[in-house]
């Protein structure tokens, strides 16, 4: 009995590590931005201090085969009650089989290839009163499949329930003048945010060649801007349009360079006020390793976008040129420096600027600093309203 | 010209062709020899299938501090390819879930991805980035690749002892134009073939790092791994010790554990 009990016991000790595997991580954060020019709109303030807090959570179980995810992130900000917020980035329970995987809840997913912004990538929405990059994404409630092939991955999607895009408050900076006001939002479908979107991605590699063509239908998370005067205020209300947009990315890998295209068609659905068009972003970075005695790597990076639209409907990028430089050190601390530039190519007046540094302090700290330039002259410019709104920006994250 | 230098000349003459073929021919009797000892030591690791392991690294500074890396490496061993291999970071924490995918090629670039958590984004790597440094350490991402035969030239040196083992002294010339090395001197132990000291020589002919791999042990009752391996930057000082434990054969890993989506669910 006792020998029995001994070996159900050590079967069991053997068992449990290749069974499950948790783990609780993440990282609070300090960030102070500074915005030296006087600000358009004198209830914007000119400086704001932020403190940041992003848990993350996994449970894996059967060996892996399932596992169960959490991302949250908070941020309180000082200076603007919009930017301080809660978001649930990850909250999805998956299966992985031989061939297939199934996720179901909510998750970010990114699809794409250039830089300088990133066109392909529709799943989310974008958390707008984090970052004017655009990199920072909402969590999407999403059913996705992806069935894994030898000739490809093929993903689909059913996406119940539509993110809308949070505006930076009427404290803020970098936002519309006139404000944009979240919660003035209209749909073209009758469903509002609950509509059913649906998306499907193929994507393959090909040795030196990296293709995924992908789909989408339903609201689309741009939204277009409708000015609205009122007897006392003027304010823009975001509107979502339903769309169908097809998309391509391609990569292309060749010794130090990395060659990159990305495409897309977007067509209004029904009654839209959406215009269909074209927009694509086309370019290359190319690595030089090794630059100096330490082995610094330099990319270089260069990048054309284009949009079909006429300039005052089209997004920041419709006939612009990036460039853009990337240095690693290569040291303990992973020190890098990120650059780039973008130029209107129709007006000489509109062009951006930004610089990202950030390197470790011990084993678990970063630090990091950010400045983004904005310059322009023109009202029918679509960074027009950020002009007084370049920053410099520090933080600080502690990793767990 | 007198007539009685003439039979010197010839001699002299005869004598510099024969020593030229005798070199030719032990030139290339060398770069046999070279080549029949890194085969026999690949065809000796063949069969393992694939494997996992943990990877501790601790980088030593000039000054004396210590930095320690914690990470995971599966391998798969492919036929008439070079191996599949992902490296899970796990330390530091900024790096955690970072994930790193690499398909060797026996003659072709080499396809590298990484998986980036914070923008769930896998970036494709171009090939040339394979000399930089490994996470700040002394090893770069080639020193860490698995070895393919086809990836060298070969030139057999000499017989000699390292640590009472007697070991072929082999020179490896990297056919890849992307290789931070122009050669490699390789001390391979003659009754079990592991490679236990090699020193790599940058363009100026010089050594610029000298690697030595100790604590091997024997796995499935064939394979040979070093759980310890010192790498020391003879130019600058620093050096760096990786630690490789809780090796695993044949855990029923497959292609399906080396794509892209793996990559994203690494953890």
């Amino acid at each position: 009995m006792i020998k029995v009990k001994l070996c159900a016991g050590a079967l069991l000790a053997s068992l449990i590590p290749s069974l499950s595997h948790a783990e609780f991580l993440g990282y609070v954060g300090v960030q102070a931005r500074a915005f030296p020019s006087t600000a358009v709109d004198p209830a914007q303030g000119s400086e704001t201090l932020s403190g940041i807090l992003a848990p993350e959570w996994y449970q894996q179980w059967n060996d892996g085969e399932d596992s169960f995810n959490i991302k949250a992130f908070f941020r309180y900000d000082s200076q603007d009650d919009e930017r301080s917020h809660a978001d649930i980035r990850e909250l999805y329970w998956q299966h992985v089989g031989s061939n297939w995987e199934l996720s179901v809840g909510i998750n970010t997913i990114f699809w794409g290839a250039t830089e300088s912004q990133h066109l392909v990538d529709i799943i989310n929405q974008t958390d707008a009163v984090e970052a004017p990059d655009g990199e920072d994404k909402l969590g999407q409630p999403m059913i996705h499949y992806a069935s894994i092939q030898d000739w490809g991955v093929v993903d689909v999607f059913v996406l119940p329930g539509f993110r809308s895009r949070d505006f930076v408050g009427e404290e803020g900076r970098l936002r519309s003048i006139p404000i944009t006001l979240s919660d003035k939002e209209q749909y073209q479908s009758d469903k509002e945010d609950e509509h059913i979107d649906y998306a499907l991605r193929w994507s393959h590699y090909l040795g030196d060649w990296n293709v995924g063509l992908s789909w989408f239908q339903g609201t689309s998370r741009d939204p277009l801007y409708i000015p609205q005067i009122t007897a006392t205020d003027a304010y823009l209300a975001p509107y979502y349009a339903l769309i169908e947009q097809s998309g391509l990315d391609l990569q292309y890998v060749s010794g130090d360079w990395l060659w990159k295209v990305e495409a897309i068609y977007r067509r209004g659905i029904g009654h839209s006020i959406a215009e269909d068009y074209a927009a694509t972003t086309a370019g290359f970075e190319y690595t030089l390793t090794g630059i100096n005695s330490l082995y610094w790597d330099l990319g270089l990076l260069l990048e054309y976008s284009y949009d079909s639209r006429p300039r005052l409907s089209a997004a920041p990028f419709q006939n612009d040129i990036f460039v853009g430089a990337r240095l690693s050190l290569n040291d303990i601390a992973s020190s890098e420096l990120l650059f780039g530039y973008s130029q209107d190519a129709d007006d000489q007046q509109s062009r951006n600027a930004f610089v990202e540094a950030s390197t470790r302090l011990g084993d678990s700290t970063r630090i990091t600093v950010e400045a983004y330039h904005f310059h322009s002259e023109s009202n029918q410019d679509p960074i027009y309203s950020l002009r007084r709104d370049s920053y410099i920006e520090l933080g600080l994250e502690y990793y767990y | 010209m007198s007539i009685k230098f003439l039979p010197t000349g010839i001699l002299c003459l005869l004598f510099l062709c024969a020593a030229n073929a005798a070199t030719a021919d032990s030139l290339e009797n060398a770069q046999e020899k070279g080549l029949a000892i890194a085969t026999e030591m690949k065809s000796r690791d063949r069969g393992w299938v694939d494997s996992s392991a943990e990877m501790e690294m601790v980088l030593h500074t000039r000054g004396g501090r210590e930095t320690r890396r914690e990470m995971r490496v599966l391998a798969l061993e492919v036929q008439d390819d070079g191996d599949k291999s992902m490296t899970i970071f796990d330390s530091p924490n900024d790096v955690k879930g970072t994930a790193f995918l690499s398909f060797t090629h026996n003659n072709a670039d080499d396809d590298q991805w990484l998986y980036l958590p914070a923008l769930k984004r896998v970036k494709r790597i171009a090939s040339k980035n394979k000399s930089g440094p490994f996470m700040g350490s002394e090893f770069s991402y080639e020193d860490l690749s698995s070895f393919e035969v086809e990836e060298y030239d070969y030139r057999w040196l000499r017989d000699e002892e390292v640590n009472g083992e007697l070991c072929y002294v082999v020179e490896i010339i990297p056919r890849d134009k992307y290789s931070g090395y122009s050669r490699e001197i390789v001390w391979i132990d003659q009754v079990h073939y592991r490679a236990l000291k090699i020193e790599f020589y940058d363009r100026k002919e010089s050594v610029l790092k000298t690697l030595t791999l100790s604590d091997y042990q024997l796995h499935l009752d064939k394979f040979w791994r070093p759980a310890k391996q010192t790498m020391v930057n003879e130019r600058n000082g620093k050096s760096t010790e990786v630690f490789l434990r809780n090796y695993q054969f044949r855990s029923g890993l497959d292609e399906q554990d080396f794509t892209e989506n793996s990559l994203k669910r690494a953890r």
